[in-house]
């Protein structure tokens, strides 16, 4: 749309920032920038399934209504007429809302999340609900009760999970802006293996409320962007104290796209010198790239140990577990969703739950009710807490040296599907070097940097420290630029 | 933690769970989180003394809002999505089953 515009030569669509200042300026109609998106939706969706749910008629009411206020002079919003595509793990009123769940499937929220409700005020035009694993848990989104999501950059491979709708929709030119929500990586990993940008904010940084809890110490909302400007633009625009969340941070929202262009001159830029391997080499150069594009624009590079990165899997995968084991006991088939009936309420729940949910949810319920159980609570969940609080005080000496880390997005690229549904530590593995920010609660970011096996894309992560979005995004453009510039190739 | 999961431990966690599961998924849960177990003893060894558990990662404490009337979700519409609901209350089969 603008050639000018070096930041996003990957991209042959549109940008939020690009539409919104369109549509703003009275140069283009929400409208029309519905229907080109629709058109690109009804071109290619059959053959990706990003949504579980498309909602073109009340969108077309919502880019109207947008279009009236330019027409009356009034301001529209900070994303007026751009269109948002949202996990199907966020409550939208009137609208079926099903985590990719059967035990969930035609339940139509009787409320607005948050996110939902500051988007429509910003003027962004909700198109749909995309797919995800069940209840956000896995890696690959096979885990949809409704079938996967195919990748846009090739179809026989998983767009990476449990985001996977919200990645393939900004990835295939259904909409510039997506959200998702990231409990140890389903932003991030998605993001990396579609080739587009995916922020998990600080913990509490983005209102939860509305979004159907899946780890409430761990999950977080953020954007899906081709560039990250876009992101920026997204985070203004969500993020902030919210009285209905007890875990929202009161502190003021800064200007989230005022060190975007300023470069990394005299910024400290850590090398985390015990990372656990894991990473293919394809992914790795490419890591090991973006560190010299960083020096050579004038960071520092500097080398910091996080020794309890290493068993940031395990203590996730009983934490995650546990949290979820007792989130998803309000799936009982009494006030919403699938009811299997029975002669009294234990068999009714039981037999409920057994038929709504899926293989790895159910796994997930076993593991966590174990981890939590009478003997074993101290073994397991016990431990992990603390191994918790380790990671937390690791990280927090690595940025007394260092203003962000760099590290894989992900272990690979996007692998074809079917690969790692067999063994499901093969699965968890991906979300190796994502998960530490879930733990501690910092925040981090996916950014496409060159490619790698088979030309597909590698996302680097940028981490920062709690409420370190601004430098973290600082960073990512940088790193951006370069890759535009062919640096990450 | 090096002993076997078995399938007697998965029975009682699924009861605990309140999940029903068949015999075959019953064996196929005790090999796979029997696996995940075995993963996990890399945490075995960890001296972890003097660390305190971290619950969640905000320095946060309780905060009490003003005791003031605000808007609440509207009965009919909850009770409309529920799978099934009389005078204005979600219906349930008796808590007391047969061999209560």
């Amino acid at each position: 749309m603008n050639t000018a515009n070096t930041n996003t030569p990957r991209s042959p669509f549109p940008t939020a920032t690009e539409i919104a200042a369109g549509v703003r300026s009275g140069t283009v109609t929400a409208t029309a920038i519905l229907e080109q998106h629709l058109a690109v939706v009804a071109a290619r969706e059959p053959q990706i399934h990003a949504f579980n749910l498309l909602t073109a008629d009340a969108a077309r009411e919502q880019a109207a209504a947008v279009d009236a206020l330019v027409a009356a002079g009034r301001d529209p919003g900070p994303l007026a007429g751009v269109p948002v595509a949202l996990k199907d793990n966020m409550c939208t009123r009137g609208v079926p809302t099903t985590c990719s769940s059967k035990i969930l499937a035609g339940w139509k929220p009787p409320y607005d999340g948050t996110v939902v409700s500051l988007l429509q005020r910003a003027g962004a035009v909700a198109i749909g609900k995309t797919n995800l694993d069940e209840f956000a848990m896995g890696s690959s989104t096979e885990n949809s009760a409704f079938g996967p999501t195919r990748n846009p950059l090739d179809t026989d491979r998983v767009p990476g999970g449990s985001s996977g709708g919200s990645a393939a929709a900004v990835a295939a030119g259904f909409a510039p802006l997506s959200f998702g929500s990231d409990t140890g990586g389903s932003i991030r990993q998605p993001a990396a293996l579609c080739g587009v940008v995916g922020v998990k904010p600080t913990y509490g940084r983005v209102s939860r409320y509305g979004l159907i809890a899946f780890a409430s110490s761990l999950d977080q909302i953020g954007p899906f962007t081709h560039t990250v400007a876009d992101a920026a633009l997204a985070l203004q625009v969500v993020c902030g104290h919210d009285p209905m969340d007890s875990t929202s941070i009161p502190d003021p929202v800064p200007d989230y796209s005022a060190l975007l262009a300023r470069g990394v001159e005299g910024l400290r830029v850590g090398r985390i010198v015990d990372l656990p391997a894991g990473a293919d080499p394809d992914v790795s150069e490419q890591l090991d790239r973006a560190f010299e594009v960083l020096a050579a624009a004038g960071a520092s590079i500097v080398d910091v140990e996080v020794p309890a990165f290493t068993y940031g899997l395990t203590a996730y995968y009983i934490i995650a577990p546990a949290e979820a084991s007792s989130n998803l006991a309000r799936y009982d088939g009494v006030r919403y969703g699938l009811r299997v009936p029975a002669p009294d309420t234990n068999a009714m729940y039981a037999a409920t739950r057994a038929a709504g949910f899926g293989d790895e949810v159910k796994r997930r319920i076993l593991l966590g009710t174990y981890a939590l159980s009478a003997g074993y609570y101290d073994a397991y969940y016990g431990k992990a807490l603390r191994i918790r609080r380790l990671m937390a005080d690791d990280f927090a000496r690595a940025y007394e040296r260092a203003d962000v880390l760099l590290t894989p997005a992900s272990p690979s690229v996007a692998f074809p599907f079917g690969t790692k549904t067999a063994d499901p530590f093969s699965m968890y593995l991906c979300d190796t070097y994502t998960i530490p920010a879930n733990l501690t609660g910092d925040p981090g970011l996916s950014v496409p940097f060159g490619v790698g096996a088979d030309g597909l894309p590698v996302g680097v992560q940028v981490l920062a420290p709690a409420l370190g979005e601004p430098v973290m995004l600082q960073v990512a453009a940088e790193l951006e630029r370069a890759a535009a510039a062919g640096g990450g190739s | 933690m090096s002993d076997r999961l078995t399938n007697d431990v998965v029975v009682k966690v699924a009861h605990l769970a309140r999940l029903d599961l068949t015999p075959a998924e019953i064996e196929r849960a005790t090999e796979q989180l029997g696996d995940m177990l075995d993963h996990f003893a890399d945490i075995d060894a960890l001296d972890l003394t003097g660390l305190a558990p971290m619950n969640q990662p905000l320095p946060l404490v309780n905060v009490m809002r003003d005791d003031v009337e605000g808007p609440c979700l509207d009965r009919d519409e909850v009770l409309a999505v529920a799978p099934q609901h009389e005078d204005g209350r979600f219906w349930v089969p008796p808590i007391l089953g047969a061999d209560g």
